[in-house]
């Protein structure tokens, strides 16, 4: 196996939203190569749909202390008021930056980028639903990652594509060096670097039913965790509840924010009993739960009752080609109906992971309750955990999390980046590849009865039966054996490609690991906590718990393969914890 | 359904020539190509190569060649694409493995054309106005996702590489019809050689194969009159 050796002040892992706005921050400061496992422009950034939050107040009166507001709030008080005074207040610079870069919003009337209503954000502190999601129909995050590329053509970025980060090395303490894998020729990179960005996107594959990529496989989170950085916070994971039944595509709360309604077997709009106020505009923990509830009661549709709809029957035809004209285009491509006069199927859908990587404001990561800053190495958008989002994101604001974190994260690794040494290597070139190289040969070699696509589903199944929405201790304990019998046969799984050629037999069994570490790190996470909080909800401990909980979950992964778990405090400001109604 | 899936396959590590392998897959109706795809490289052949990330049709890694006609895997029903399928590599790019081409003469002709908004005014701290009849001229053509699927299904492209290809020509049109937008004139400069725009013959084989629906031969058109009429 051939080992190539570069040298960059700068590296970013990942070319999504956050990797590319931090590409254009540091593009002209200091020399730096951009590492992606697909093409940047086939991100899932790339998916999102509905819209990006600022109070721009461009349709109505806003301010970005309500959306601070309803932001802490939606994280039901785990996010970290310092970091979302930062967001929300830096929102309107980023989207207005956004627009200088071309992006075509849709526009009002007077030519002001358009808004529109989204879950859980609300005027004056929860009074009714704001139009604050700044949006392109329904590919606002389509146009952001073009967008983003756009600039960085424009900035000549260099960019290696199809190369799958598989490892980082430390030395004297800092980081050191990514090795990356080229898909292509199977030849292994090391770049020695000052600094990292990591930017890789979530985890979402762990769960069977679910709106994410193929490739999120939470490879960035899942290296540094065998690298022993703590993972936070990641108990949290977001189901959406409007995901296209069986199939988990995203179908955006924009559709809600438009008027569409959710209704139970009776035809009836539940949400007005679950959120009275904001009824369907609710944030996604409690609609996803309302809507498993319907379904549990026996309110569910179809002939195993276990979707409801949502109804977009009643909105304007010329309204559904105009603001969502690609969902509704899902709905007839994969569902065989037609919106305009057909309820559609629903279930809630593996989404998005409020924890990760844990960093501070500047993305700079940091890896223990005080805080410490682990120099050179950085993290920003869904694999990062700031905390912005606490226990429950609310919608619009992880493109938000992206352009803000990924700005930040940029500039703060360009800065370290042009004021630092060289690291050295801890070792040769092949040593440092050493790991990956290994862990390479072992898996071709291997002549095991066990294949990775059946094993990759007994971990999904599980996740989603027993981890997901609603979880016990006895859920919680299910989930954790499975995780052990996978983890137990995946040293017997056996690839059959043993070429060096585009080898995506082999990159899909390296990502797994990932997938059963950060699976594991969940359940662990989540059994600890008694309690239930924002996404989190225990059935038998059904009770947010301040007391005792209000507090940040780290997992650290032990050299026995083990984990312990440690907390810190969360970061609290003008708003004190109250009870989350809508 | 009982599907017979019929795939070309080269291996540049064995192979001196693609060959054909069949697979018999069970799959759903209401199942993907790209389900049925998988299926075959999950539980038959893990050497099976190909792209794939999203699989809703909005990455544009799965552009292929499913029964003669350009498409995203994951956006063809198999109840749509039968009971027997062929699937090969998108044409006019190098095949590197199975279904897996060279994308970088294809990003580099996307690259030439000037992608970016060109605009060198300081706004300030404040957003551009643009009225929604003029957002509404570029609207169609912001949809591409660079899934290549028109460029090779373009004749033309086939016999010249060297024709920059619907692609390109597309999402320069996304930018020389924006009002904000200061390059037009050096894009249909650029548009306007030999390898630009001229070489499109109207046969309209990318705006069928587009799978976001971008009337793409009408984009082209419109470029070709801004060159002939010198208006934009």
């Amino acid at each position: 196996m051939k080992i190539h050796h570069h040298s960059y002040d700068a590296v970013i892992v990942g070319a999504g939203g956050a990797g590319l706005r931090a590409a254009i921050e540091v593009a002209g400061k200091c020399r730096v190569a951009v590492l992606t496992k697909l093409y940047p422009t086939r991100s899932h950034t790339g998916a999102a749909q509905g819209g990006v939050c600022a109070a721009l107040a461009n349709v109505e009166e806003d301010s970005a202390e309500w959306h601070a507001f309803d932001t802490v709030k939606g994280s039901d008080y785990l996010g970290d008021q310092p970091a979302i005074d930062v967001m929300c207040h830096e929102a309107i610079d980023a989207v207005i930056e956004l627009e200088q870069f071309g992006l075509p919003f849709n526009r009002t009337p007077e030519g002001k980028i358009d808004q529109r209503r989204f879950g859980g954000h609300t005027r004056a502190h929860g009074e009714a639903p704001v139009r604050r999601a700044c949006y392109s129909a329904d590919r606002t995050g389509h146009m952001i990652l073009q967008t983003l590329y756009q600039q960085c053509v424009k900035r000549e970025v260099n960019f290696f594509n199809e190369f799958q980060v598989l490892d980082v090395a430390f030395s004297d303490g800092r980081l050191a060096a990514v090795i990356a894998y080229e898909l292509a020729t199977g030849d292994m990179h090391v770049f020695q670097t000052k600094g990292a960005l990591f930017a890789s996107g979530g985890f979402g594959k762990m769960f069977k039913v679910s709106s994410n990529a193929h490739s999120l496989t939470g490879d960035g989170p899942g290296l540094l965790y065998r690298r022993g950085i703590p993972m936070q916070d990641m108990e949290f994971f977001q189901f959406h509840p409007t995901g296209i039944y069986k199939l988990g595509i995203l179908l955006t709360e924009g559709a809600r924010g438009e008027g569409g309604i959710l209704r139970n077997a009776d035809g009836e709009r539940f949400m007005e009993r679950y959120a009275p106020t904001v009824k369907d505009l609710a944030p996604r923990d409690m609609v996803s739960r309302a809507i498993l509830t319907e379904i549990r009661e026996g309110r569910g549709i179809g002939t195993r009752k276990d979707y409801v709809h949502l109804d977009l029957t009643h909105l304007p035809p010329e309204q559904l080609d105009e603001k969502l004209p690609d969902i509704t285009e899902f709905v007839r491509t994969y569902q065989g109906l037609e919106p305009k006069t057909d309820p559609i199927p629903i279930q809630p859908t593996a989404h998005y992971a409020m924890g990760g990587i844990p960093t501070n404001v500047d993305g700079e990561v940091v890896v223990d309750a005080d805080n410490t800053v682990f120099p050179g190495l950085y993290a920003a958008g869904e694999c990062a955990c700031v905390s912005v989002h606490g226990a429950n994101r609310l919608g619009t604001n992880s493109l938000l999390d992206i352009i803000v974190f990924g700005r930040r994260g940029g500039r703060a690794m360009a800065d370290f980046s042009v004021t630092s040494d060289m690291p050295d290597l801890p070792g040769t070139v092949g040593d440092v590849a050493g790991d990956v190289v290994r862990r390479i040969d072992e898996m071709k070699r291997r002549d095991g009865d066990e294949k990775l696509a059946p094993l990759r589903e007994q971990l999904q199944d599980s996740m989603m039966e027993h981890a997901s929405v609603f979880r016990t201790e006895a859920s919680l304990t299910s989930a954790q054996s499975t995780i052990d019998d996978v983890r137990e046969r995946y040293k017997n799984i056996t690839i059959d490609d043993k070429g060096h050629t585009f080898n995506y037999d082999l990159t899909e069994a390296l990502e797994m690991e990932y997938l059963i570490d950060l699976a594991e790190s969940l359940v662990v996470g989540a059994q600890a906590r008694t309690e239930s909080r924002g996404a989190h909800f225990r059935d038998d401990h059904p009770v947010r718990d301040d007391e005792s909980w209000m507090k940040h979950t780290l997992a650290t992964r032990q050299d026995d393969g083990s984990i312990a778990l440690s907390y810190k405090p969360v970061i609290g400001g003008k708003y004190e914890p109250m009870e989350r109604k809508y | 359904m009982q599907v017979n899936l019929k795939i070309k396959r080269y291996n540049p590590e064995t192979d001196t020539k693609p060959h054909w392998q069949e697979f018999q897959v069970e799959v759903e109706e209401t199942d993907r190509v790209l389900d049925a795809l998988h299926e075959a490289k999950w539980r038959h052949d893990g050497t099976l190569t190909f792209r794939r990330s999203c699989a809703h049709g909005v990455c544009g890694s799965d552009a292929m060649v499913i029964n003669g006609r350009n498409a995203l895997a994951c956006g063809l029903l198999m109840r749509d694409a039968g009971s027997n399928i062929t699937v090969e590599p998108i044409r006019g790019l190098t095949v590197i493995k199975d279904l897996v081409v060279d994308m970088e003469p294809f990003f580099a002709q996307y690259r030439s054309v000037m992608p970016f908004l060109i605009n060198d005014d300081d706004p300030g701290y404040k957003e551009r106005y643009q009225s929604a009849e003029d957002q509404q001229r570029f609207d169609d053509t912001t949809k591409c996702i660079l899934c290549a699927a028109c460029t090779t299904s373009c004749p033309v492209f086939w016999g010249n590489g060297s024709y920059v290809g619907p692609a390109a020509i597309v999402n320069a049109h996304r930018f020389i019809f924006d009002t904000r937008d200061h390059g037009a004139a050096q894009r249909l400069d650029i548009l306007n050689e030999k390898s630009g725009v001229w070489r499109c013959r109207t046969a309209f084989s990318c705006t069928q194969a587009c799978p976001r629906d971008i009337k793409i031969t009408e984009a082209i058109q419109d470029v070709k009159r801004a060159i002939l009429f010198d208006r934009v």
